[in-house]
């Protein structure tokens, strides 16, 4: 009885599968079309009915792109950009956390309910200001002003103190300790160690975002060969011939590096999102 | 030995990165924007303190209010269908025996490493009036064709739309996460004790979430009263304004138009303090509701 009805409870019916496959479709179509306009001619994003297979022309009209605005340029400045996020994202609130979650210092809990309060205040409403700043800095139209403002963020933060606290024990902490070894070295030799998958998760959402960023890029940024990609991706919109296929192609050009970097890390992605996540 | 100086001020020296950079980049343009906001500043010329005249124009200026309607609309209709849909889909993924679970994971996610300039591009395409695809597939049906970008109400759920797009997967993931916490037992109690499924999905299930639920709908209001880039890249002819009639310009936008568009940094500023405003009331209001369904629940 109690084993029948557990199998009826388990068994997924067929409509699951068709709605989720569903869904993956929506999820995924809009880049099979940019790839599908991408691959054929500038007209086909002009076609009626319209035309759902790829073409041979990938070639044609990613020349025309990089013609067009200094395209590679913006993937290399993009990279640039979202790996020192990245990296310095992962490292930065992986050290703040630490501190947080394992020493003890006057203050600590005051600080940290600062940390999280911080979160909830929208900063892009002070643009104006934090141009003028940049403006001051003289960095307006460089990369860095895109760099170090994201370098680290109270999300950050309370994730890694959620890692290291759950993680790391104290007691391999008091060893290190009685050996001699001071906080820092702690840090990189134990507490880093053990919580690297975590901290990898974060640089890879810090890279994503960076990569994907316009807002503020958009602002800074004046002169094509300091554009990311993004902001290419307007420039190519915005050129003299309102083009499209020009359009779609420099979207699916700038979109391959992520969904490449995706095939190889998306499932650590994926688990490191729901593990971020609430549990209660 | 351990009590050595450098010791002592270690931590501070660990968290003191990112209170640097929140101080410099984040509370003081904050702080800043309320004192530019009391001047006629523009960024070559002069400035003069003009005190409250900002936020007088502004409370009569009609683009604001207009501004105002766009991006409340825009974010109700974003956030709305994207937390039932999330709702729906976690469920689904939430099968113990699912086939192919981490394929459908994965594939949820792609959205979400799409940039918002790319997706905006690719829609604009599929929702152009004369060449998209939506707009085929309606006649093919017999409805005529809709223009999504000049009409108020098209433009705004065809943003909506890329905003549902590129983040229901995230949700999603959040939402799965949270019903994959809840012990299957109490289902199966719950099945004996004569619940149907609705009553589980209401006294079990909605009670269970609330934590990542109101999470979900703090940021997405966050994001969506900040929402800048699909306005602008929707409208090719007229970019800083969302179209000839202002039909789709979020505050963001109305922001960016004034402050760079026109150099107004002072009426900018004005702007920035009213979303900032709008945004605190919604936390707290947010709060309130929480809080007060916590105290509703046995």
């Amino acid at each position: 009885m109690t084993t029948a009805r557990r199998r009826r409870i388990d068994r997924v019916p067929w409509w699951v599968y068709v709605l989720l496959v569903l869904a993956v479709l929506v999820a995924v179509f809009p880049l099979y079309w940019m790839f599908v306009v991408a691959s054929n001619d500038s007209a086909t994003a002009y076609k009626m009915p319209p035309r759902i297979l790829p073409g041979e022309n990938l070639f044609h009209l990613s020349e025309l792109v990089f013609s067009t605005v200094p395209f590679v340029r913006s993937l290399v400045n993009s990279a640039v950009v979202a790996v020192a996020i990245g990296v310095g994202h992962g490292v930065l609130c992986a050290l703040a956390g630490y501190a947080f979650a394992k020493l003890r210092f006057p203050g600590r809990n005051t600080l940290f309910l600062i940390v999280v309060l911080t979160m909830t205040v929208p900063t892009q409403l002070a643009v104006i200001p934090q141009y003028m700043i940049m403006s001051e800095l003289g960095w307006v139209d460089t990369l860095q002003a895109l760099i170090v403002p994201g370098l680290a963020s109270a999300f950050g933060i309370f994730w890694m103190r959620q890692h290291i606290a759950s993680t790391v024990s104290d007691e391999l902490l008091q060893a290190a300790r009685i050996d001699g070894a001071n906080s820092w070295q702690i840090f990189w030799q134990i507490a880093f160690p053990l919580v690297r998958p975590a901290a990898f998760v974060l640089g890879l959402l810090g890279f994503v975002t960076a990569w994907n960023d316009f807002f503020w890029p958009f602002i800074i940024l004046k002169s094509p060969e300091m554009y990311t990609a993004q902001i290419a991706i307007k420039a190519l919109q915005n050129s003299y011939v309102v083009d499209l296929g020009l359009a779609m192609a420099g979207s699916f050009l700038a979109t391959i590096p992520l969904l490449v970097l995706f095939a190889f890390v998306g499932r650590r992605l994926v688990s490191g999102i729901m593990d971020g996540a609430f549990k209660g | 030995m351990r009590d050595s100086i450098g010791e002592r001020f270690a931590p501070y020296a660990y968290i003191a990165p990112f209170f640097l950079i929140f101080g410099v980049f984040g509370l003081f343009p904050l702080l800043f924007t309320f004192y530019v906001a009391l001047f006629d500043w523009n960024p070559v010329a002069e400035h003069t303190f003009i005190g409250l005249d900002n936020f007088s124009r502004l409370f009569d200026d009609p683009r604001f209010w207009n501004a105002m309607r766009n991006t409340v609309s825009i974010w109700v209709l974003s956030t709305v269908p994207q937390l039932l849909i999330a709702l729906g889909l976690a469920q689904l993924l939430n099968h113990a025996r699912l086939r192919f679970a981490t394929l459908f994971r994965m594939s949820m996610l792609v959205p979400y490493i799409t940039s918002v300039a790319a997706t905006t591009v690719v829609f604009a395409q599929l929702f152009d009036r004369d060449y998209g695809m939506l707009n085929w597939v309606l006649q093919q049906v017999g409805l005529g064709p809709v223009d999504f970008v000049q009409s108020t109400w098209g433009s705004h759920v065809m943003i909506a739309a890329m905003v549902i797009w590129r983040w229901t997967g995230y949700t999603t993931l959040l939402y799965l996460a949270s019903l994959q916490a809840i012990s299957r037992d109490i289902y199966e109690a719950a099945s004996v004790d004569g619940a149907g499924n609705w009553k589980q999905f209401r006294y079990i299930t909605i009670p269970s979430l609330r934590p990542v639920i109101v999470f979900t709908i703090v940021t997405s209001t966050i994001g969506g009263l900040q929402i800048f880039t699909e306005p602008l890249l929707v409208s090719r002819s007229a970019p800083l304004t969302c179209g000839p009639v202002r039909q789709c310009q979020t505050l963001t936008l109305f922001l960016f138009e004034q402050g760079f568009g026109q150099f107004k940094f002072g009426y900018g500023a004005a702007i920035g303090v009213a979303l900032f405003v709008l945004v605190v009331a919604f936390a707290l209001l947010n709060y309130l509701l929480s809080t007060r369904i916590r105290r509703e629940k046995p």
